[in-house]
C-alpha cells in the first residue's frame, strides 16, 4: 500500500494556525497548535481523503492521538485494512 | 434588591425517557433507573454505535386527535404534554383573565428536528416536488412556546428561548425574572427537545462525544454524552397569588445567573461557569455554605466534567467537597433544550422530598474529578437550598437555585 504520511502531514498543517506549516511527525499535536474544533476537521478530512472510518472520540483522544506520527500511523493501518 | 414577589413552582410536567409524567419521573430518578439504549428511531447500522436516550411508549395519539397533532412536531408534543400536566397540577385556572397575564416561555435546543429530517429526505433523496405544507410552523424553534401557549391559552410573554443545552434553565429564569418583577403574574415555562433523528446524531457523531456505552458523568472512563429527549414544563406564580388561593407549593425559585464565556465555541470554561454559579448565590442572597445540592451539569464528556468541578470549587471554595453534585443525565441522558428543565425539576423534586438523585453509570473516581457525586445511589439527606446547572455549546450558562418553601 502507498504510504500516506505526505498526505496526512499536509492536512494536518492545514489545520494548525499560523504561517509557520513545518509538520514533522514527532511533533506533538498540542505543541503545533492543534485545538479540539481543528482536530475534528482533521478527522473528517483525513476520512474523506482516504475514503475511511476513523474510530475517534475526542473524549479519549489524548491517550489515542499524542504526536502527529501516532495519527499517520493510524491511518497507515486503516487504508491497509480497507478491502479493495 | 427588593422586588415585588416571591416566586414559586405550583406545577410540574414531564415527558422523559424514564417516564412521562413527573411522578414517574422523579420515582426512576430515585431508583436509579437509566432510560439508555440503542435507538428505534434511527436505524442503529446507520450511527457508530452510539446509544441514545428515547422517550419510550409515548403515543401521540393519546394525547391529541388527528387534527390537533398535525401542527405538532414531536418536540411541540413533548411541551404540550409536560405543560397540561403541569398546569393540572397547579389548579390555576387561566380564564378568568389570568391568562391574559401569564407568560409561556420554553426553551429548545434545535425545534422541529423531526419535521426538518423528514422534509429534507422527501426533497433530497425522495426527490418529491413538494413538501408538507406545515412544514415551516412544525419545525420553528418558536414552536414549542407558541404551542404552549395556544394549547393552554395564555396571552401573556410568550416566546422560545435558543442556547443549546442552556435554553431551558435560561427560559425558566426568564419567566422568573419577570414574575419577580411583576411583568407577568405566573409562567408556563420550560424545555422540550426531540432530536433523535438521523440528520441530528450524525451532526453529534461528527463531534466525536457520544459514548457507546452509557453516560457516566465524572467518572474513571467516561466516554462522552448521550443524546436524549423530553419535554418538562413547570408553572411558576407569585406567592402572594398562591397563597390567596391555598395552591400547594412545591418549592421556592431564589435565583437566577447567567453569564457567557466569550472564549472557546465548544470548550467549557471555567471562568463562564464560575461566573454564572456566583451570580445566581448573589442574586439569590445565598452564599456557599447555604447550598445543599447541586443538580451539576454533568455531561459525561472529558472536559465538561472536569471544567465544571473546577468550577464549583472555584464558586464554592472549601464547601465545594462536602455538597453531593449529582448528573440525572446519567440516567435520562442529555436531552439539549429541556435538559435544563427535567433538571430543575429533579432539583425541587430533591428538596421536596430530602433527596438527592444519584450519578448513575459511576465505575470510580477520574483523579480531576474529586467532589461528592452521590455515586450510583440516591442518598437520604436534608437538603433546603439546591442549584441546577446548564452550561452550554457556544459558551452560554445558566444556573438557577430553589429553596424549600417554609
Amino acid at each position: 500500500m502507498a504510504d500516506v504520511t505526505a498526505d496526512v502531514v499536509a492536512i494536518i498543517a492545514k489545520k494548525i494556525p499560523g504561517e509557520k506549516k513545518d509538520v514533522k511527525v514527532t511533533d506533538k499535536l498540542t505543541d503545533i497548535g492543534l485545538e479540539s474544533i481543528d482536530a475534528l476537521e482533521m478527522i473528517f478530512d483525513l476520512e474523506e481523503k482516504f475514503g475511511i472510518q476513523i474510530p475517534y472520540n475526542a473524549n479519549s483522544a489524548a491517550a489515542d492521538f499524542s504526536t502527529v506520527g501516532d495519527v499517520v500511523k493510524a491511518i497507515q493501518k486503516l487504508v491497509d485494512e480497507k478491502p479493495a | 434588591m427588593n422586588w415585588p414577589h416571591r416566586v414559586v413552582v405550583t406545577g410540574v410536567g414531564v415527558v422523559s425517557p424514564v417516564g412521562n409524567d413527573a411522578p414517574s419521573y422523579w420515582a426512576a430518578l430515585r431508583e436509579g433507573k437509566v432510560g439508555i439504549g440503542q435507538p428505534t428511531a434511527v436505524p442503529p447500522e446507520l450511527l457508530l454505535k452510539e446509544v441514545v436516550a428515547e422517550v419510550k411508549d409515548f403515543d401521540p395519539a393519546r394525547y391529541f386527535d388527528d387534527r390537533a397533532l398535525a401542527p405538532l412536531d414531536r418536540v411541540s408534543q413533548f411541551a404540550v404534554v409536560a405543560a397540561r400536566e403541569a398546569v393540572a397540577q397547579s389548579g390555576l385556572d387561566f380564564g378568568d383573565g389570568l391568562g391574559d397575564r401569564t407568560a409561556a416561555i420554553v426553551g429548545t435546543g434545535i425545534g422541529g428536528s423531526s419535521t426538518i429530517d423528514e422534509s429534507y429526505k422527501r426533497l433530497y433523496r425522495d426527490n418529491a416536488t413538494r413538501i408538507y405544507p406545515l412544514t415551516v410552523p412544525k419545525l420553528m424553534p418558536n414552536a414549542p412556546a407558541s404551542q404552549v401557549s395556544m394549547h393552554i391559552g395564555l396571552r401573556g410573554p410568550s416566546f422560545g428561548v435558543v442556547s443549546a443545552c442552556s435554553s431551558a434553565t435560561h427560559a425558566i429564569g426568564l419567566a422568573f425574572q419577570m414574575v419577580r418583577a411583576g411583568i407577568a403574574d405566573a409562567a408556563v415555562t420550560g424545555g422540550a427537545e426531540a432530536c433523535i433523528t438521523l440528520g441530528a446524531l450524525k451532526s453529534w457523531e461528527a463531534l466525536r462525544v457520544q459514548a457507546t456505552d452509557t453516560c457516566r458523568p465524572f467518572s474513571r472512563d467516561r466516554r462522552g454524552l448521550v443524546i436524549g429527549e423530553g419535554g418538562a414544563i413547570v408553572v411558576l406564580e407569585t406567592l402572594n397569588g398562591a397563597r390567596a388561593r391555598g395552591a400547594d407549593i412545591l418549592g421556592e425559585i431564589v435565583g437566577v445567573g447567567m453569564s457567557a464565556d466569550a472564549r472557546d465555541l465548544t470548550n467549557p470554561d471555567v471562568d463562564g461557569m464560575t461566573l454564572a454559579i456566583t451570580r445566581c448565590l448573589s442574586d439569590a442572597g445565598l452564599t456557599a455554605d447555604d447550598v445543599d445540592y447541586i443538580n451539576a451539569h454533568g455531561t459525561g464528556t472529558l472536559a465538561n466534567d472536569l471544567t465544571e468541578t473546577k468550577a464549583l470549587k472555584s464558586a464554592l471554595g472549601a464547601r465545594a467537597p462536602r455538597i453531593p453534585a449529582s448528573s440525572t443525565k446519567s440516567m435520562v441522558g442529555h436531552a439539549l433544550g429541556a435538559a435544563g428543565a427535567l433538571e430543575f425539576i429533579a432539583t425541587l423534586m430533591a428538596i421536596r422530598d430530602n433527596v438527592a438523585p444519584p450519578t448513575m453509570g459511576y465505575l470510580g473516581p477520574d483523579p480531576a474529578c474529586d467532589l461528592d457525586y452521590v455515586p450510583n445511589a440516591a442518598r437520604p439527606m436534608k437538603i433546603d437550598v439546591a442549584l441546577s446547572n446548564s452550561f452550554a455549546f457556544g459558551g452560554l450558562n445558566a444556573v438557577l437555585a430553589a429553596r424549600r418553601f417554609a
